[in-house]
């Protein structure tokens, strides 16, 4: 256990129709962090974030966020304790206007006196959507698309970030980009659980990472250590 | 013989008008919730008994009857909502399909129950009288019905886009797991959404009272009638169910007068059959509520 963990998960599992997706996953998030899950495709790394946000309910476990227990809450109220997700597939409103999916994303009690700065600064961060702002999101290019993402989670002033394949079906080039924008707002102080199947890039990007396989972490530790074991050199990195 | 047409065109049009706000209420719970409201006729006919009701005891005009079915169906679909459909609304179509009959069979019963089969007139001085302009003539409980129904559509088209909860509720219809990931209650979102569904029906049954006997078998042609105009709308589309409406409204006043009376409910039947021929997905096939 870390003291003092912004973000505390024990023993979380998770179940469909009785099928097991999550084993006893157990992590912990410092404030200003940057971590990552690494794992394949099916390992769990969605389940992990939709049951830490309450979209899918937990089977056991305790999830804590500031050292309050969180586990069982609605996900509206989870979303009002600081907790934001750029989700796997983006899930923005296709048919609503850029605007109005950023609005959305700051309409939460926490985040809805300072809605405006909000907006602003992330027009500021991305440029294209302030251009795009009464376009519909749907017409955006995937590389935009989450690029919206990102900024209806920043709408809702988090205090954590969980990133759900961020890089998931981009180009080389655009996967670059959204690494960067990810290290950057985590310079900009917010704390980001990064959930990547590209292991080289998120650790080399994180301070820790853990190693997500059939629902269970087989391994954790700080990204340099991970980097250089041979087995995930071996199984992940293609070495 | 032209303003005999011209008379039938916009008396069409007037109760077209009503239809399309019954639609509306069908399409908004289908867009958000893609739950089909098969009980949507038996609120209909409620506000066809607020109406009478409020007329006969309270002798108030047709406009505030139309008020009081506003509010109370609105509490009505939303406690339905919040304790019943919320229930069924994530699981497959056809348990859905059986609760939604069985409210409506429900619904009827208890009618039956309460008032009787008889038809009861909601005869006010305003189902007499008309207003001449020109060429046509109309009724003045049509024009009064309509030019409400076409108000409140209006106006819940501008709720609907420019307010903060009419933004939710777009959302919602579009990506209820989205909807999830910003924090938004979808639970309420759905109750609301139930509840705005089943005032529109409510209002338009209010309005038609004086046009309409209040009788429970009444739901089915109703229940019906939201069908097929949503359907030649587009099902899920807003402007659909005010174009659906407006079609079915002509369709069927058309078909009283070229052919028999008796055929005016059969007309936007074959309609339909013919519209989804050509156009699969009716005039608008699309969710943009
Ligand atoms: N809604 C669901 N119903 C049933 N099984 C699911 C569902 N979602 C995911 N699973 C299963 O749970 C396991 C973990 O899935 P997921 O969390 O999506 O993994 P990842 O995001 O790492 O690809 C997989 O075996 C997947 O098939
Ligand atoms: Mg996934």
């Amino acid at each position: 256990m870390l003291d003092g963990a912004l973000l505390s998960i024990d023993g979380l599992s998770v179940a469909y129709d009785g099928s097991i997706a999550l084993n006893g996953v157990s992590l912990q998030i410092r404030k200003g962090e940057l971590i990552c899950v690494v794992g394949a495709n099916g390992a769990g790394k969605t389940s992990l974030i939709r049951s830490i946000s309450g979209i899918v309910r937990s089977s056991s476990g305790v999830v804590k966020m500031n050292g309050a227990n969180i586990t069982g809450l609605p996900s509206w109220e989870i979303c009002e304790r600081g907790i934001a997700q750029v989700a796997e597939g983006r899930q923005i409103f296709g048919s609503l206007s850029v605007e109005e999916n950023l609005l959305l994303g700051g309409s939460l009690k926490r985040a809805k006196a300072h809605q405006l700065e909000t907006l602003e600064f992330v027009y500021q961060l991305f440029d294209r959507l302030r251009e795009r702002r009464r376009q519909l999101a749907g017409t955006l290019s995937g590389g935009e698309q989450q690029m919206l993402a990102i900024g209806r989670a920043i709408m809702s002033k988090p205090e954590i970030v969980m990133f759900d394949e961020p890089s998931i079906g981009l180009s080389p080039a655009l996967t670059d980009v959204m690494f960067g924008v990810v290290e950057s707002l985590h310079k900009q102080g917010i704390t980001v659980l990064l959930v990547e199947q590209n292991v080289a890039k998120s650790l080399a990007l994180s301070d820790r990472g853990y190693v997500l396989e059939n629902g269970s972490i087989v391994l954790h530790g700080s990204s340099h250590e991970l980097l250089n074991n041979s087995e995930i050199q071996r199984a992940y990195l293609g070495m | 013989m032209l303003s005999l047409w011209l008379n039938v065109l916009a008396s069409g049009i007037l109760l077209g008008l009503v239809y399309g706000l019954v639609a509306l209420g069908l399409t908004i719970i289908f867009g958000v919730m893609r739950v089909v409201n098969f009980a949507h006729g038996e609120m209909v006919v409620f506000g066809v008994y607020i109406g009478y009701w409020a007329v006969r005891l309270c002798n108030v005009p047709i406009i505030v009857a139309a008020a009081i079915a506003a509010v109370l169906m609105f509490f009505f679909g939303y406690l339905l909502e919040a304790s019943i459909v919320k229930r069924f609304v994530n699981r497959p179509h056809h348990y859905q399909f059986i609760v939604f009959i069985g409210l409506s069979l429900l619904f009827s019963g208890v009618l039956l129950v309460a008032f009787g089969p008889d038809p009861r007139p909601t005869a006010s001085e305003l189902s007499f009288s008309t207003v001449s302009l020109g060429f046509v003539t109309l009724d003045l409980a049509r024009l009064q019905a309509a030019i409400t129904a076409g108000l409140l559509i209006a106006l819940l088209g501008v709720y609907l886009r420019f307010s903060s909860f009419g933004r939710a509720l777009r959302a919602a219809a579009d990506n209820r797991l989205g909807g999830l990931v910003v924090g938004l209650n979808i639970p309420r979102v759905y109750a609301v959404t139930f509840g705005i569904g089943a005032a529109c029906a409510g209002v338009a049954g209010a309005l038609i009272s004086p046009l309409f006997d209040a009788q429970p078998y009444l739901a089915v042609d109703f229940t019906l009638l939201a069908f097929v105009t949503v359907i030649v709308g587009g099902l899920g589309s807003f402007s659909g169910a005010l174009l659906g409406g407006l079609v079915i409204g002509v369709a069927e006043a058309i078909a009283a007068l070229m052919f028999t009376p008796s055929l005016k409910t059969a007309l936007p039947y074959a309609l339909l059959i013919i519209i989804l021929i050509f156009r699969p997905r009716g005039f608008f096939g699309a969710k943009e509520i």
